[in-house]
């Protein structure tokens, strides 16, 4: 490693964490709807909002209230994407010319970016007009994060209130965290993205004679805007096929350093927006340390195993540094590492190098990110939420321990929680487990991967993992776009989103309704060392426990094949 | 902190020869048999999968597998039953003990009959069992009471042994705070006329049986919890392992059946799942046989969860009554005339306060005392409460400062200021100043004190180092009950207590989120024991308080609040560490299967076989083994439970992490390879 890529390190996580104290405070601020230095700018843009949609902003509702809001927003937000993509041969902004989707392929499409998890089995160029990918996806860039975002202020509330009936308001959730809470950052980092050389323009893709005196079709678009939100909302689709490994999405190494902070830049923030709902930002400081423990160690982990020789190449008459193949060569094996480590342990999904060619522990890395519910920071709001479902359940399985019924934070946790918890921790083992089985036991699988062996097996197994996770990422190698796959991949990104918001919502209003226990002396402690070790412990062991058997037939095997 | 279960009465010594292990271990290991009928084992649904796998497996060694030896799917099927097996007989040993107990109890009840009032108002002779609540009941002396129920009439000496394990009789009385007996207790002396107040099957006895036998026992809120999860960690393995063998096939390779079961099996929770309801039975064994009778096991795990305990002073924190603690002279009197008179003046008091006074002036100054023929003793009385003797023409008499100074016919402000002084003083400190006069004379004082139990304050410290705080219920001025309060070392002080301010506390206490732990005896308790969250009456008390609460001790002991506390945490840290220790055990059992299940697709991964095991067989076999026999290494201690020390929980959590949570990581690696090494030495792979 050189010093620059030292130097990327640092700044990475100055640019993550500086700011996340404040903004956290920032979030919890404005979706209590608490006044704050935007509240002039956006507070008529939310009451017309209001006014327009004859929403009270006064009234909250129940948990299955707002569970039902929020599923019926989803699914208007799904069937509107689904039709877009479908027809978007006769809706206008198509310079192109671009034919509709084929159903299944639009399908997958429109739930995987309801889902927030942006797995795109097209190649966005190629196959999508401006409009679908401004009305269509970038607006499902905002919604879903917003979404995340409103479940876990939810689960928050249900914490933190004491015998309360209500968490909320679902519609007025959605309008703060869209209008306060991602707008005026993707402005920012949009305006960032097009000074650094990014295209914003809805004119004709470019054609150009290159160098070798061949004919190139350059194309062009509205990038900038929907790379700001792919990168701040732990989206990570991306405007190009090739994702931010394409020099018109990530042009300069300025624009790579804000964009990969980007994409844990809010989710590292929310932690901070939970203690403040808690009123115990010591909780925080614990969560947000057992994330950076297991950042740190996956990150560790990737960058060590990618800058070994390659032994199968083991000819001293070859020198050998990293291997680059597949790496982001203007960004080198750092810059890549980082991004991949980042955008897996956020479901973010976006990448600037192959993650296929990783090094067989570096994807295996990357896998168990996204295995372990992608709770490393993981997606905006979800990834929160999905953390504090592993404190709870490390909380159940240590506090009987101290000889009282295990509490969090005053609120005891019985048969219904635990039951809640349970359906939870089923969703990645049915979504990568058995949707992996079945797609492994159709032979027209095994036709469509491109290498055989453990590598082979890893790239299907990346494939649900990353659409279970909502992450979006692929190894690729597995052709993907298949009838089958479209719709065995979009039911997985259905299980691993609602799998988890539905539980996470009953289990808020369980919570809220509770009464809440004095924290003292003989509560379960839940900051400090002990429990960071024992949540790092718990996630890594429930996580390890449920995939090392796949993984061992996997990146294992692949590595210790490959001679190390 | 260490829990006494002192029982000095001769029937506990038989009881406990017959609850010792050495003769529950046969009857168990029949009824380990027994319970692998899996209507009685769907109780327990890890275990009810293992047995399930069992017959998979034995009906799998009938076909054979080229991988797989026979002789090895034999010995693989055969362990999965006894792994069963050892479960059962943990529940089977836990139920033993509670069992012998229940046994003997329900054996003096059979065939008993009852006298019942009929409408006319005549007396027939029923069947015991056929009471229902309401009856009316006659029971003359040398008969059995037939079932529990309340005195309406009369007053007569029971025996209530059978229960309590006490011998000595005691008084039963209509009215008042003595009216409540209990079944199956023996009438000693005279009659009484009962009314019923348990149906059969409610009753304290019937309750007694159901809380030691597993399979009529209600699980607890807790248990129920750690159940689900248990079952979601087995749907989890469940899933793991069917999923394999389409993965397998995708890397164009097969896996034995036989092994896969084994690997489930292995990874499910067997030990917490196995031992979970021994746990449960064992904990509410050693509530029974601390004599205290808990309505549902929800209570005594509501006693680990308390945070306030409402202790009353009197019987709980002090002696039940006020001893001499000292005497003070009045001016111009010298010592010895006044500790003359203040002993003739008690000497005729049979009160426990005045035989302390005699004791205490007895030891200071050696005096040859009247024999009692010659005094005339003159009682307590509601009128003049005083009480003395006149002996040789001279009275003596001592009381509490007002009535005594208007015997005499003084005024307050008349008092001499130096033993004004010592009166107050004695008041702020707690204690009852008693004033005594000869011939009209004054004396002097008397200091009366609450005596605070030795070794209460000790316990309350740990209490306080858990994080429970205990509040003293006094029925004393503020100034008085601060003063025991502080000796006592209690938290808190809720003096002249009334029931609805008693009520009212707990009520306050409840809306801030904290559970509380009471106890008490009287009517004007039941509000009070029904609105705590563990409410403990005393058996001795009024029927009204022994229904409203959750508990019975039997030996009327308030302190036993404090050992139900320790009992509820012990079962939910019994629980959690079993369930820590099943948990952290899968580690090494995949280090030990992964490596063999997969020898034959990926011959590398044996890298992952740092135990060295000697063979894929054989290491599937000795992870087997060791999770049957684990099963058995840990019935001790799920009988015994998990010892709650005084301490923080975080200190708690810390200990116990790294005893069962690191120990439950490392100590399979040792006992997986030495059953590897064993197995191998004695060529059974």
């Amino acid at each position: 490693m050189h010093s620059y890529d030292y130097w990327l390190i640092i700044a990475f996580f100055a640019v993550v964490l500086v700011p996340a104290p404040f903004l956290g405070r920032f979030y919890y601020k404005v979706m209590e709807g608490q006044r704050t230095w935007l509240t002039p700018v956006f507070g008529p843009v939310e009451r017309v909002c209001y006014r327009v949609a004859g929403v009270d902003a006064q009234q909250e509702q129940s948990w299955q209230k707002y569970m039902l809001a929020l599923l019926a927003f989803n699914l208007a937000g799904f069937l509107l994407l689904f039709s877009i993509l479908l027809f978007q041969d006769y809706l206008p902004l198509n310079p192109q010319q671009l034919p509709g989707q084929e159903w299944t392929q639009a399908f997958n499409t429109a739930v995987s970016f309801m889902t927030n998890t942006n797995w795109q089995s097209y190649s966005g160029e190629a196959t999508l007009s401006y409009l679908s990918q401004m009305a269509g996806l970038t607006v499902q860039n905002f919604v879903s994060a917003a979404t995340g975002l409103a479940v876990l202020v939810a689960l928050c509330r249900g914490i933190g209130r004491k015998s309360a009936s209500t968490l909320g308001n679902f519609w007025v959730d959605m309008t703060r965290a869209t209008l306060y809470g991602l707008l005026p950052l993707c402005l920012l980092l949009a305006l960032f993205l097009v000074w650094q050389g990014v295209p914003q323009t809805f004119a004709h893709y470019v054609d150009a004679l290159t160098l070798q005196g061949v004919d190139q079709v350059i194309p062009l678009g509205p990038a900038a805007s929907q790379i700001a939100i792919k990168q701040l909302g732990t989206n990570g689709g991306g405007f190009f096929g090739v994702n931010s490994a394409h020099p018109f999405e990530d042009p300069t190494a300025w624009a790579n350093l804000f964009e990969v902070a980007a994409i844990i830049m809010i989710p590292v923030a929310l932690v901070f927006t939970f203690g403040h709902y808690v009123k115990d930002l010591r909780q925080s400081r614990a969560i947000l340390g057992c994330m950076f423990a297991l950042f740190l160690i996956g990150g560790s982990v990737s960058l060590w195993s990618e800058y070994q020789p390659n032994p199968t190449l083991s000819n001293p008459a070859v020198e050998q540094t990293a291997p680059l193949e597949g790496k982001e060569a203007r960004f080198g094996t750092t810059g890549t590492v980082l991004w991949s480590v980042t955008t897996t342990a956020a479901s973010n999904g976006s990448v600037n190098g192959m993650q296929d060619s990783l090094s067989p522990l570096s994807g295996m890395v990357a896998l168990v990110n996204m295995m372990v519910g992608e709770v490393i920071f993981g997606g905006v709001g979800a990834g929160m939420y999905g953390m504090l479902l592993n404190v709870l359940i490390a909380v159940f399985l240590a506090g009987l321990m101290i000889g009282r019924t295990p509490e969090y934070l005053g609120k005891k946790l019985q048969a219904r929680e635990v039951q809640l918890l349970v359906v939870t921790l089923l969703v990645m083992p049915v979504g990568v487990l058995v949707l992996g089985a079945i797609a492994a036991s159709v032979p027209a699988t095994a036709a469509t991967i491109t290498n055989p062996g453990p590598h082979g097996f890893s790239q299907l197994l990346y494939a649900y993992t990353s659409a279970s996770a909502n992450n979006g990422s692929a190894f690729a190698g597995l052709g993907a776009n298949t009838p089958f796959h479209n719709l065995m991949l979009g039911l997985g990104m259905l299980i691993g989103r609602f799998g988890y918001i539905l539980p996470v919502l009953a289990l808020a209003g369980s919570l809220a309704m509770k009464k809440s226990a004095p924290i003292g002396q003989n509560s379960f402690p839940t900051h400090g060392p002990l429990f960071v070790t024992l949540l790092t412990v718990t996630i890594l062991l429930v996580g390890g426990l449920t995939f090392l058997p796949t993984l061992a037939l996997g990146p294992i095997a692949e590595h210790l094949s490959m001679g190390f | 902190m260490n829990m006494p279960v002192n029982n000095a009465a001769p029937l506990k010594t038989q009881e406990s020869a017959k609850t010792a292990i050495s003769a529950l271990w046969r009857p168990a290991l029949v009824q380990a048999f027994v319970k692998l009928d899996p209507r009685q084992l769907k109780r327990s649904p890890v275990m009810l999968v293992v047995e399930l796998t069992a017959i998979l497996t034995t009906v799998l060694c009938l076909v054979p597998d080229s991988s797989v030896p026979t002789f090895v799917a034999v010995q693989i099927a055969l362990w999965l039953w006894f792994t069963v097996l050892f479960a059962n007989f943990a529940e089977a040993l836990a139920e033993g003990r509670g069992k012998a107990r229940a046994d003997s109890l329900k054996a003096g009840s059979e065939g008993l009959s009852a006298r019942r009032q009929e409408a006319d108002g005549s007396f027939k002779v029923v069947p015991a069992t056929s009471l229902r609540k309401g009856d009316v009941v006659r029971v003359a002396a040398g008969e059995m009471i037939p079932g529990d129920g309340e005195v309406i009439e009369g007053i007569a000496a029971v025996n209530e042994a059978a229960i309590t394990g006490e011998s000595a009789p005691v008084i039963r009385e209509s009215g008042g705070d003595r009216s409540a007996v209990t079944g199956n207790t023996r009438l000693v002396s005279d009659w009484l006329v009962i009314r019923i107040t348990a149906n059969p099957g409610e009753s304290t006895l019937d309750r007694m049986i159901a809380l030691v036998e597993g399979a009529k026992r209600q699980k607890t809120p807790n248990e129920v919890a750690l159940d689900i999860l248990l079952i979601g960690l087995t749907l989890i393995f469940l899933l793991v392992v069917v999923t394999l063998q389409p993965f397998a096939h995708f890397a164009n390779g097969s896996l034995p059946l036989v092994f896969l079961v084994a690997l489930l099996v292995t990874l499910i929770p067997t030990t917490i799942g196995g031992l979970l309801s021994a746990i449960g039975i064992a904990g509410m064994d050693r509530l029974v046989r601390l004599n205290v009778i808990a309505k549902s096991g929800r209570a005594v795990e509501a006693a680990g969860d308390v945070h306030v305990l409402l202790l009353d002073k009197t019987g709980t924190i002090t002696f039940g009554n006020r001893r001499c603690a000292g005497i003070y002279a009045a001016p111009g009197v010298n010592g010895k005339e006044l500790a003359e008179g203040a002993l003739l003046a008690s000497l005729a008091d049979d009160t426990a306060e005045g035989k302390s006074i005699v004791e205490y002036l007895r030891a200071l100054h050696p005096y040859t005392e009247p024999s009692v023929q010659e005094l005339t003793g003159v009682p307590f009385s509601a009128e003049t409460r005083l009480s003395g003797v006149d002996y040789q023409g001279r009275v003596y008499r001592k009381g509490a400062v007002d009535s005594l100074l208007a015997f005499i016919g003084q005024k307050r402000q008349d008092l001499l200021p130096a033993l004004s002084r010592e009166i107050d003083k004695i008041a702020q400190s707690g204690g009852t100043p008693l004033l005594v006069c000869a011939d009209g004379k004054l004396l002097g004082a008397i200091h009366l004190k609450d005596v605070v139990k030795p070794g209460i304050r000790e316990r309350f410290a740990e209490l306080r180092k858990l994080g429970i705080r205990t509040v003293m219920v006094t029925g004393d001025n503020p100034l008085t009950a601060a003063a025991i309060a502080a000796e006592a070392g209690v938290d808190d002080v809720l003096a002249e207590a009334t029931p609805e301010k008693k009520l009212a506390r707990i009520r306050h206490e409840q809306n801030d989120g904290r559970l509380v732990a009471m106890c008490g005896d009287g009517a004007n308790d039941a509000p009070a024991l029904a609105q705590a969250d563990v409410g403990m009456a005393m058996n001795d008390g009024t029927q009204a308080a022994r229904e409203a609460a959750n508990m019975v001790d039997l030996d009327s002991d308030p302190t036993k609040l404090l050992d139900v506390v320790q009992i509820g945490k012990e079962l939910l840290v019994t629980r959690g560490a079993l369930t820590t220790f099943s948990i952290a055990n899968d580690v090494a059992k995949y280090f030990a299967i992964l490596p063999a299940l997969f020898a034959s697709i990926y011959p590398q991964l044996g890298v992952l076989n740092v135990m060295h095991l000697s063979s894929p067989q054989s290491a599937i076999l000795s992870a087997i083994v060791f999770n049957a026999l684990i099963i058995v290494v840990l019935i001790p201690l799920a009988l015994r439970g998990v010892r709650v020390q005084a301490a923080s929980a975080a200190a708690l959590l810390r200990r116990n992490l790294l005893i069962y949570g690191v120990g439950g990581l490392l100590v399979p690696f040792a006992g997986i390879k030495a059953i590897d090494m064993l197995l191998t030495a004695l060529h059974l792979v």
